[in-house]
């Protein structure tokens, strides 16, 4: 048996509504407080109550908190899935059952460990509400799990107090449970188990939040005042999160009115439209959204490119194609967001890795749009946007100006004769604009229709040329301005890595345990598209490089082609698209066998538990 | 859209509004429709309207959608900001727009077949919304850009220039509009200047959004026999339910109100509607006498016109978001910006 402090990973087995999120949170705030690093990865279903959800937790004194498949304990509560969820334990890892039922002799192993607590029997015992019993058997299994993993009860006991300051009756039950829970563990288990938690000062400066609510936040502090969305998974919360923020700093202090408005649209055609109404109009205006939504914005985003109106879109990616799988992560949707809408058309996209790039790109997104007058998606996905990350504390520069780029008002307006749209071009190839209302010498015609570089109306072959080479050059212009790539370099290194968006943490500890073994790669996460010139000089660099993305089309590693001069046998990929969080095995395992070296031992660089393939825990 | 500069020659005798502006500088392009086409006798009454009204023309907001009416923003209010959108997506662009700054005036000319098919549900959500605009439907009941496809405005048994007959039943953006509450509803006749101009005059001082229904015979492709949009069809069946005065905030009420059957409605800003030659138990405030008006005579093969409904008590987009007063594209990035303390502080929760 491994005796691991602060290294390990827990799965906690479920069924969605019925209460269980908040003993997990619970549990995750509780070990951020004790200033270890941690991740929470919510596996749920798209469903309100009553199909199989899972939780895991992973804790890593390292900082490595991307998906472990390798599990030390299982918290088995849902009779459903007990068989597959045994089987995902690793080898001499343990169980915590209810007990309060015999389990099948069938779905013991004997090389686990098995812990059973009669939850259901002790709450049954404790609680007179069926629906306090039902409740409160979560509270009572993170009780036994504060005993075998040695969490800080204080901690525990006090989050509870603050989360029902304001219930008195609840907060009576809670403890209880929790209690009930702590003491059989106690009575019955050597607490704590070989891996257990310890205090450390790993979070002093860090915060513990959902990579939506961070881009909320950037929207807020970008001085976004008009959103218009339509609800979907998992992009909700973003503006569920704008709006929560709105009330508490968007009311204006001397008249109480709102300093924003949210529109929630009739669907995702008309959040665009009344996106681009907005910014045309010289509104910051954003909208939030998911693969389908963009699919659905695509006719008016080929609008904003070419009338070359501002507009930000999130794009919190899920599983497609159609439907897909609503409630699971994916990055596939850049190549429909690189190139969105029919005719000629190509997009800034920016690819924020974690809830602190979500609030640093967020003002960056509007800003480019503006400088650029073009829409700017900003590709998040579930991974990031809807689990808990531990991050460094986000910071802001007082001195922060929106950069409204090519604006003309009345003083330039009066030096010219007359206002010309697409006409006074500057360094970057973008036209100055004026906004409506403010002059009258700025009045012009926007127009989807065919335009000259004065904004007048054209069939004219050379007039239309003119004007969409000019676009051409305004986007690559705008490589110098999207984040630069993050590039890691090695000694020595055989090779390069490529990334992007929540793979980051994954493909870096994967590169970590990788040069143990003698295999060194340089790493490069890009950050934005147009790509900067270093990413290509990056591919230049090195013989070969591995794409590491979640799609199945390898989407990163065809824009890589499409937009580089990188012959494409120089780009190997590896792709994993099943629609949980990226691990680190996955990447291990697809660059070992890319590169024809054998898998190695299980003990000597991980396990994955039973051997069963990661998908198969949803069949 | 190809459009044709006017040439400027204006001449002395030529009227003033209050601006000092004649009815040429709310002029636009030449415009590029068929000879004769009700769109264009549309542009001109609200060219009238707006020099009436004198609405500054950099504060007029003109947008459209795709299809021939979607074209005439061109040929009005040179000095105006236009936005030819896409086709059916008016609406939201307006909406949008509006959220961005309200001090704006905003016209929005659609027709039969980017409001009543394509953008269908944008019309109506903004009709819930009760956008501040002024809406108009340029309705022929034929797609005329494409040649004469029926629109979802053709009536049961009107014929197409190849005398195939629709069959199914038409959208009626009047009734549609008084079923999902909208706030100001009006039906014209493009031929009909003298009952349209007071109808747009009102229409931009109403709260919310106004919706304007106006029959406007397509000259080339819905102007034959059989045709239940052309202008015979319509001046033979056209029945003036109301007939309406604007009169201005500012200007004196003379005239003599309150007689047998009329009504007056004092609008958002202060102006009043003077309702004459309203038929008996016709209440344009009663939104379900109005639609039993207009089932009667609907029945009957009438097309009911005039200012049919108006409804000032509903709050607009803003009103309802209780958004500050002036555009928000005036509220300085300081007082957006909630700063380095508060960005602190709000992080502890996230502890």
């Amino acid at each position: 048996m491994r005796t691991c402090v602060n290294d390990f990973a827990i799965k906690l087995a479920n069924v969605n509504g019925t209460g269980s999120a908040s003993a997990n949170g619970l549990l995750m705030q509780a070990i951020f407080r004790m200033g270890i690093p941690v991740s929470g990865k919510n596996l749920f279903p798209s469903n309100i109550q009553g199909l199989p959800t899972w939780y895991e937790i992973r804790v890593n004194h390292q900082g490595w908190t991307a998906r472990s498949l390798d599990y030390d304990l299982m918290v088995a509560m849902n009779s459903q899935t007990y068989a597959k969820d045994i089987r995902e334990v690793r080898e001499g890892g343990y169980v915590l059952y209810d007990s309060s039922w015999p389990l099948d002799p069938a779905l013991v192993r004997n090389d686990v460990n098995f812990l059973g607590v009669p939850f259901a029997q002790l709450c049954n015992e404790n609680f007179r509400d069926p629906r306090e019993r039902i409740l409160m058997k979560n509270i009572a299994y993170a009780g036994s799990l504060v005993a075998v993993l040695n969490v800080d009860m204080d901690i525990v006991t006090a989050l509870l107090d603050q989360k029902y300051a304001a219930k008195k009756k609840l907060k009576e039950s809670n403890h209880r449970a929790l209690r009930l829970g702590y003491d059989y563990a106690k009575d019955h288990f050597t607490c704590p188990l070989a891996f257990h938690l310890e205090t450390m000062d790993g979070n002093a400066d860090k915060i513990l939040i959902e990579g939506n609510m961070a881009t909320a936040l950037g929207c807020l502090y970008a001085g976004a005042t008009v959103a218009a969305w339509y609800p979907i998974t998992p992009s909700t919360s973003v503006l569920d999160g704008f709006k929560g923020l709105c009330e508490k700093y968007r009311r204006d202090p001397e008249t109480g009115k709102n300093n924003y408005i949210i529109i929630q649209a009739e669907d995702e055609l008309a959040a665009i439209g009344m996106v681009i109404g907005a910014a045309w109009n010289g509104a910051r205006a954003f909208t939030s959204t998911a693969g389908p939504g963009i699919s659905l914005m695509n006719e008016l985003l080929g609008l904003a490119y070419y009338a070359e109106i501002p507009a930000v879109i999130i794009d919190v990616q899920r599983v497609g194609p159609s439907t897909g799988m609503p409630t699971r992560t994916q990055q596939a949707d850049v190549m429909e967001c690189a190139y969105a809408s029919h005719g000629d058309t190509r997009h800034i996209l920016l690819f924020p890795a974690n809830p602190g790039e979500c609030f640093e790109f967020g003002p960056k997104a509007f800003d480019l749009a503006e400088r650029f007058q073009t829409p700017v998606f900003m590709l998040t996905d579930l991974d990031i946007g809807m689990n808990d990350w531990v991050v460094p504390r986000f910071k802001w520069d007082p001195a922060y100006q929106p950069d409204r780029g090519a604006v003309w008002g009345p003083e330039q307006l009066e030096k010219i004769a007359k206002f010309q749209r697409y006409f006074n071009e500057d360094e970057n190839h973008v036209p100055a604009r004026t906004l409506p209302g403010v002059d009258p010498k700025g009045s012009f015609f926007t127009r989807g229709s065919g335009h000259n570089k004065f904004g007048n109306y054209t069939e004219t072959p050379d007039e239309y040329r003119e004007v969409m080479d000019r676009l051409l050059l305004k986007h690559k212009a705008a490589a110098k301005f999207v984040p630069e790539p993050i590039i890691l370099r090695q000694t020595d290194a055989q090779f390069g890595v490529l990334t992007m968006g929540g793979c980051d943490l994954a493909v870096r500890e994967a590169l970590a345990l990788l040069a143990e073994r003698g295999v060194v790669a340089d790493f490069m996460r890009v950050r934005g598209f147009p790509f900067d010139s270093s990413v290509e000089a990056f591919l230049e660099e090195h013989d070969f490089c591995f794409v590491v993305e979640q799609n199945r089309d390898a989407q990163l590693r065809s824009l890589l082609i499409i937009e580089t001069s990188v012959p494409k046998e120089k780009l190997r990929s590896i792709l994993v698209y099943g629609g949980f969080p990226l691990s680190a095995k996955r990447v291990i395992d697809g660059i070992l066998s890319s590169l024809g070296i054998p898998e190695p031992p299980a003990a000597e660089l991980l396990t994955t538990g039973s051997g069963q393939p990661e998908m198969q825990i949803e069949d | 859209m190809p459009s044709i500069a006017k040439p400027i020659a204006t001449h002395p005798s030529l009227q003033r509004n209050e601006l000092g502006l004649t009815i040429r500088d709310y002029e636009g392009a030449m415009s590029t429709l068929c000879a004769g086409c009700g769109h264009d006798s549309i542009t001109a009454a609200i060219v009238r309207a707006f020099w009436e009204l004198s609405t500054q023309p950099h504060m007029i907001a003109k947008l459209s959608g795709i299809g021939c009416s979607s074209k005439t923003p061109a040929y009005f209010v040179n000095g105006a900001h236009g936005f030819n959108s896409a086709h059916g997506r008016m609406p939201p662009i307006a909406t949008g727009a509006n959220a961005a700054n309200r001090e704006l005036t905003y016209i929005g000319v659609s027709g039969d077949g980017d409001s009543l098919s394509i953008g269908l549900g944008h019309m109506c959500h903004a009709i819930r919304r009760n956008l501040r605009m002024v809406y108009i439907i340029e309705n022929n009941g034929v797609y005329g850009l494409t040649k004469g496809q029926f629109s979802a405005s053709a009536d049961v048994g009107s014929k197409s220039k190849k005398g195939e007959a629709n069959r199914m039943a038409p959208i009626d953006p009047v009734m549609l509009g008084l079923s999902i509450g909208a706030t100001f509803i009006a039906r014209s006749f493009s031929g009909d200047k003298e009952q349209l101009v007071p109808i747009l005059k009102a229409a931009v001082a109403h709260r919310g959004f106004a919706l304007v229904d106006v029959i406007s015979p397509c000259v080339t492709f819905n102007d034959h026999e059989g045709s239940t949009k052309s202008y015979l069809y319509t001046r033979q069946h056209e029945l003036k339910a109301t007939e309406t005065d604007f009169v201005a905030p500012a200007s004196e009420i003379l005239a003599h109100i309150g007689q047998n059957g009329a009504v007056s409605v004092t609008m958002h800003d202060g102006s009043v509607l003077r309702f004459k030659g309203v038929p008996e138990n016709y209440d344009p405030t009663d939104r379900s006498k109005v639609q039993t008006y207009l089932e009667e005579h609907q029945g009957k093969g009438e097309v009911v016109t005039g200012l049919l409904f108006v409804d000032e008590t509903m709050p607009d987009l803003h009103e309802m978001n209780e958004t500050v007063d002036v555009a928000l594209t005036k509220v300085p990035y300081e007082k957006l910006c909630p700063g380095v303390e508060a960005l602190d502080r709000f992080q502890e929760d996230f502890r």
